[in-house]
């Protein structure tokens, strides 16, 4: 069974005055441990597919199922809780918490599904080990580089021991060093642990990487490519 | 965690936080300033009242109380006396023989209410006796000594020694007189008592108004603190049921005796309340402001929370959190500084000499020395925190509001 399943999903703007067809028709399948980029031009509808898998926006028809579950359905409420326990989420712009040290901002998420201190404070330092900044455990947002905080984030993903990681972009604040480091930890994980990730992306380092690319064009699947 | 991301997000913009604690802190210590400032001045009044002139109970004649007539006394002032006597709290009991009439001199006259006391039980029951200006308090030992305040002497131009005329009518309504030597000039910092009650010895009084012995007009009582008063007046009006039965005595306590000085309490209660409200609703939109700011300046990472998967109730209640520390804050500053000055001049006094006649022509002191309750401080706390709950609502809904796919990306 695939770890996610889109079938015939489709997101329409404006639908009643100027209607704007965001993500047109797409049918999907991703399989557990999959390393794959969703590429292609600004406005293609990458960011409103990932939203839609991601469970932060609801198809106007057709479905996603996450682990054999359909999301398309759930209530805003259900899919708060279901993000929390099966989807992680990594941003362009880090996105952590600056209050927050970088242990605190991975334990964060565990202490949002009632994980107890001591095993958050645990597993908190072994996702940063893991990660490659174990020794940044107690390093605010602001006292850590942009491959750093990227790297918080996600050790934050991880945290929640999700089905899979979507990374909207990771790398477009990043140099071509942090970008190559990340990339490198995050094929690690993918390679060790079998983490599935799927990317949004245009820059050209994450495709490099991936080993499927599917190619968005005008809210449709263009081209679909596996690579060794 | 959500509360300590609360607190540290109070400080993330310093200079903002600082400036709407600092507003909630100018904004408490107004009202909490004012409100000791009236409840100082509102205290010194009663107290002024009670140690001057009603002293806390007084026992009349029921019609006394409709016609302050000699005739209208009370015979068997020595039998209630020995019976109150024992009640615990008592500081002083004086009998008084109360007259209105007219005073002169060579220069001037005017009416005056002549108060008959005995010195030696009247010292334990009101602080005339500490009031003197010029001259000294009555002296049994001498000879027909009369009392008079600073503005009755200015007003018959008369001085230490001078002799003042009183003219009365006894109880069959003959009028009598008499020459009294000025022995004493008073002042109460209140001009209309200064102004019109003179005291006299009562032995002298009641000759000249040929009433017995044991016939006053007027019992007043003291007490060691007025907090024991009510207790006082329930045990006088057990003692002395019979005689209020058959309507022979009626008690009083000063609230009773002055309804103005109530009335007066509860305005300046009330009217340091609502200034302390209105502060509390500006200071509320001032916070309401900075919280929104703070949400709209965060979209992202609210984006971000909502995103990963923190739930609406722990949204509102983290921006609930932080609105309660940043008002809290800035309420522990203002009432601190609120009692530290507060304490100042609740010691120093605070002079306002400059309206001086203004002042004391109704009756209140030119320094007046601010006072408030450690329940004040605690109320006015609970309000700042309701205040907080309510200016968050707004914030917190803009918040909740939010789209995490869109915000996220602000």
């Amino acid at each position: 069974m695939s770890i996610i399943e889109i079938k015939n999903i489709k997101k329409v703007y404006n639908e009643k005055t100027v209607p704007v067809h965001a993500v047109n028709d797409i049918d999907l399948n991703i399989e557990e441990g999959e390393f794959t980029a969703i590429v292609g031009p600004s406005g293609c509808g990458k960011t409103t597919f990932l939203n839609m898998v991601g469970g932060l926006d609801v198809p106007t028809s057709g479905s996603v199922k996450i682990d054999g579950q359909d999301i398309s359905g759930l209530s805003s409420k259900q899919l708060i809780d279901f993000r929390l326990h099966h989807i992680g989420f990594v941003f362009q712009a880090y996105n952590l918490i600056p209050v927050l040290t970088a242990a605190e901002n991975v334990a964060f998420i565990m202490e949002l599904q009632g994980v107890s201190k001591k095993e958050r404070e645990k597993r908190a330092q072994e996702l940063l080990d893991q990660v490659g900044i174990g020794d940044k455990f107690n390093s605010r947002p602001n006292q850590l580089s942009g491959g750093q905080q990227q790297r918080v984030a996600v050790a934050r993903a991880l945290a929640s021991k999700p089905k899979f990681i979507l990374a909207d972009e990771p790398t477009a604040n990043l140099d071509s060093q942090a970008t190559g480091d990340l990339l490198d930890m995050m094929a690690d994980l993918n390679k060790k642990l079998n983490i599935t990730f799927l990317f949004a992306t245009h820059d050209q380092r994450v495709m490099d990487r991936a080993r499927r690319i599917v190619t968005l064009t005008d809210g449709e699947i263009s081209s679909d490519e596996l690579r060794k | 965690m959500n509360i300590k991301i609360s607190w540290k997000n109070v400080w993330r913009n310093k200079l903002r936080s600082l400036i709407i604690i600092i507003a909630i802190a100018i904004g408490l210590f107004g009202g909490v300033f004012t409100n000791s400032f009236f409840v100082g001045m509102t205290s010194q009044r009663v107290n002024s009242v009670i140690s001057n002139e009603t002293a806390n109970i007084q026992i009349h004649h029921p019609s006394f109380l409709l016609d302050e007539s000699i005739n209208n006394g009370m015979d068997n002032s020595n039998t209630i006396i020995e019976k109150i006597k024992p009640i615990k709290g008592i500081k002083g009991i004086s009998e008084r023989l109360n007259e209105s009439g007219m005073a002169s001199t060579a220069e001037a006259n005017t009416g005056v209410m002549i108060n008959g006391i005995d010195p030696t039980k009247e010292i334990h029951v009101t602080a005339i006796s500490k009031k003197i200006i010029q001259g000294e308090y009555l002296n049994p030992e001498t000879k027909i000594p009369i009392l008079i305040g600073k503005k009755l002497a200015k007003k018959l131009k008369t001085d230490i020694g001078d002799k003042v005329i009183l003219s009365m009518a006894d109880g069959k309504g003959e009028v009598v007189y008499a020459a009294f030597k000025v022995q004493g000039i008073y002042n109460t910092n209140n001009d209309m008592f200064d102004g019109l009650q003179v005291f006299v010895l009562k032995s002298e009084l009641q000759q000249l108004l040929k009433t017995p012995q044991n016939y006053v007009t007027e019992i007043a009582i003291s007490m060691e603190n007025d907090d024991l008063t009510q207790t006082a007046k329930s045990e006088i009006e057990d003692l002395l049921n019979k005689e209020i039965n058959s309507k022979e005595i009626i008690v009083q306590d000063w609230k009773e005796i002055d309804p103005s000085l109530d009335l007066m309490i509860q305005t300046m209660d009330t009217f340091a309340w609502f200034f302390i409200i209105i502060i509390l609703i500006a200071l509320a939109f001032g916070i309401i402001n900075t919280m929104t700011m703070v949400v709209m300046e965060r979209t992202q990472e609210l984006g971000m929370l909502m995103a990963i998967g923190m739930n609406k109730k722990r949204i509102f209640s983290m921006i609930l959190w932080e609105t309660v520390f940043l008002s809290l804050v800035g309420a522990v500053f203002g009432l601190t500084i609120s009692a530290l000055v507060i304490g100042y001049f609740g010691k120093a006094g605070l002079d306002l000499s400059v309206f001086g006649q203004g002042m004391t022509a109704f009756g209140m002191d030119t320094i007046i020395y601010t006072k408030t309750s450690i329940d004040f401080y605690f109320t006015v706390g609970i309000l700042v925190f309701i205040t907080a709950i309510i200016a968050s609502i707004f914030p917190a809904r803009h918040a909740l509001r939010l789209e995490p796919a869109e915000a996220v990306r602000d």
